[in-house]
């Protein structure tokens, strides 16, 4: 480019198409603004997420003697319902021959409650389709029934039928003793 | 905003202005003397009645703000205050309430007459895109000012549309607490809910400004779906559409009135009235009734995140429209064939918004579910809702840009005034100039 210039007057900083100093400033200016808008766009974001104070809320403790064989108590944990169900024989025995029935999202029994415990089904109360709560006893394999839009859980809260694509969640718990559990 | 302005200041102090602020001058050109096509029907006065209802939700909905408490412990409770206690309280609310249904029911009319007479075809692609993106934000908006009362369709209705989000993979489920801000629909979620529904009437307004803008660019567009050719197709906006959209406005209004003092809960559901409880879902929860052809078409297919993707693909579809319809012919006028089609696509979004109302399993026609097919029951609303989604998507998709390249078109008059200047009917005294009687 320079020989091409003929009479002009000559630029000492910028030989040929090489990045001038004014280059470098406009590359970095721009880089640092950008870089701040990310840094601001984040926490604007992030704080939508939960909260630490709606995070702390998050474990619970629930005492199984309240509930007697054959009902269910709902229980709200982290805002939702949380079902826990006592489960007859006649209903543990049920939900363990469907084992190996046509299942959507496949789980055996065993696998759906604490070792030892067949007995006690600890679910998040909502449904995997849109999140609205089943009702109990409901539906063609007398587990649950979801109002919403008619999906039909088993009793060992596996998705038999309708829209929802999940097994009923079972959450993170454990048994601080034989009569009570902790949620979260 | 086109052509010249044909403003003149009278007064001094309008000289003066003009030349520091020339916004009378931008009034003037914009809402007095533009030219608008003479043969405009009464399917263009909605524009106007659309303006006019956002201006009553903006009102309205601020004076509610002044007594409302976006809490969960009182947000029940101060709706209800407005209600019995705060002065003329009811009649806000329920302006506020049923202005919603009526700003969605013009839109709706709005926008069938857009498809009826090829109004987002070229050159308004722009503006039908704009239009497009206000429908979007009313409908954001509408859903979220819905959860506000905190009642019982408030809160389940919530849980519903937001677990939608959870339906896509991998990203669903931060996205859902994302918007909750928490594990479930809580108090974070209805505090920023009340946050987003104060926002979104202003990114309307600032979205019906450049729809007014790109409005005025080409012009009008009128039932012959032809371009204007000279001065004799227009006439100046007032006083000629300033009365005609006054009289539509006033008419309108009447039936606006009715719903808000005769009957102002019918369009809501009576749940509404029972306060939020997260452990009990109402036993049947549907959506306001301008939801509902979606919500019909969300049901209509058994999997979660294809009813949730064929949700929303009803609706980004509109946006592609002007580019999907290959007529050159804007006016379904002059579109015998495709005029067929389209009336049978009104009946499917009606279908579509009977079938949201109802229970998907519920049979159509009688008792007892008789008609069986392939281990199916053809005879429930589910399947009804299938056959209407089908068609609404292939009217689109098939059928408009079939029907542009095979039909024969009947012929399109020369200019706005020929069809009314060689009318037979235009002889005999009485019968003149009603355009819109011809096809």
């Amino acid at each position: 480019m320079a020989d091409t210039v003929v009479g002009a007057t000559p630029d000492p900083h910028a030989p040929g198409d090489d990045p001038s100093r004014r280059d470098f400033i406009h590359i970095a200016a721009g880089a640092a603004a950008a870089g701040a808008v990310v840094a601001l766009v984040w926490p604007l974001v992030d704080q939508m997420n939960p909260a630490g104070d709606t995070l702390a809320l998050a474990s619970i403790e629930f005492d199984l003697g309240k509930v007697e064989p054959g009902q269910q108590v709902v229980v709200k944990w982290r805002g939702k319902p949380l079902f826990v169900r006592n489960r007859m024989p006649e209903q543990i025995a049920a939900a363990v021959k469907d084992d190996h029935a046509e299942l959507r999202d496949p789980a055996t029994d065993e696998s759906r409650h604490k070792p030892g415990k067949p007995q006690w089904l600890i679910l998040v109360g909502t449904c995997t389709h849109l999140g609205c709560v089943p009702t109990v006893g409901g539906g063609d394999y007398g587990g649950w029934f979801c109002p919403c839009h008619g999906s039909h859980y088993d009793l060992s809260g596996r998705i038999r039928k309708g829209p929802a694509p999940k097994n009923l969640v079972v959450p993170d718990y454990a048994f601080l003793s034989d009569t009570k559990i902790k949620v979260g | 905003m086109s052509g010249h302005s044909t403003y003149e200041p009278k007064t001094g102090i309008e000289r003066w202005l003009d030349t520091r602020l020339p916004i009378v001058r931008f009034a003037h050109d914009t809402a007095l003397s533009f030219p608008t096509p003479k043969n405009l029907n009464y399917w263009w006065t909605f524009g106007g009645i659309l303006a006019l209802m956002l201006g009553i939700q903006l009102v309205t909905g601020i004076v509610l703000a002044m007594h409302y408490v976006p809490h969960v412990d009182y947000a029940f409770a101060s709706v209800e205050r407005i209600m019995r206690d705060v002065n003329y309280g009811w009649l806000i609310r329920y302006m506020h309430a049923n202005g919603a249904s009526m700003f969605f029911l013009a839109v709706y009319i709005h926008m069938i007459r857009n498809l009826y007479y090829g109004s987002y075809k070229a050159p308004r692609e722009v503006l039908w895109i704009l239009g497009c993106l206000i429908y979007l934000a009313m409908m954001a908006t509408a859903f979220i000012g819905y959860v506000l009362p905190w009642g019982q369709m408030s809160f389940h209705g919530a849980v519903v549309i937001t677990n939608l989000f959870g339906a896509l993979p991998i990203i669903g489920t931060p996205i859902t607490t994302w918007l909750w801000g928490g594990f479930a629909v809580d108090n974070p979620t209805l505090n920023r809910f009340f946050s987003l529904h104060y926002l979104l009437p202003f990114v309307i307004a600032g979205l019906v400004v450049l729809h007014i803008w790109a409005l005025h660019v080409p012009g009008n567009n009128n039932p012959t779906g032809v371009n204007v050719k000279s001065e004799n197709d227009t006439v100046p906006f007032h006083p000629y559409y300033t009365v005609k959209d006054g009289f539509a406005i006033a008419v309108f209004m009447l039936l606006y009135a009715s719903f808000v003092f005769y009957n102002p809960n019918v369009l809501g559901h009576a749940d509404n009235y029972i306060p939020a409880n997260p452990l009990v879902t109402p036993a049947h929860i549907v959506p306001e009734w301008y939801f509902l052809p979606f919500y019909a078409i969300l049901r209509a297919v058994p999997d979660k995140l294809g009813g949730v993707l064929l949700m929303f693909g009803a609706i980004a579809t509109l946006f592609v429209l002007p580019w999907l319809d290959t007529s050159k012919v804007r006016s379904m006028r002059y579109r015998p064939t495709a005029r067929l089609y389209f009336f049978i696509f009104v009946l499917a979004a009606l279908v579509l918004g009977f079938c949201g109302g109802k229970l998907p399993d519920d049979p159509v026609i009688f008792q007892p579910s008789g008609l069986m097919l392939l281990d199916a029951d053809i005879n429930s609303f589910v399947w009804l809702s299938r056959v209407a989604t089908l068609y609404f998507f292939a009217y689109f998709w098939i059928i408009l840009p079939v029907l542009g390249l095979t039909e024969t078109p009947l012929p399109v008059p020369e200019s706005i005034s020929e069809p009314v200047l060689s009318h037979p009917a235009t002889t005999p005294a009485g019968a003149v100039a009603s355009p819109e009687k011809r096809g």
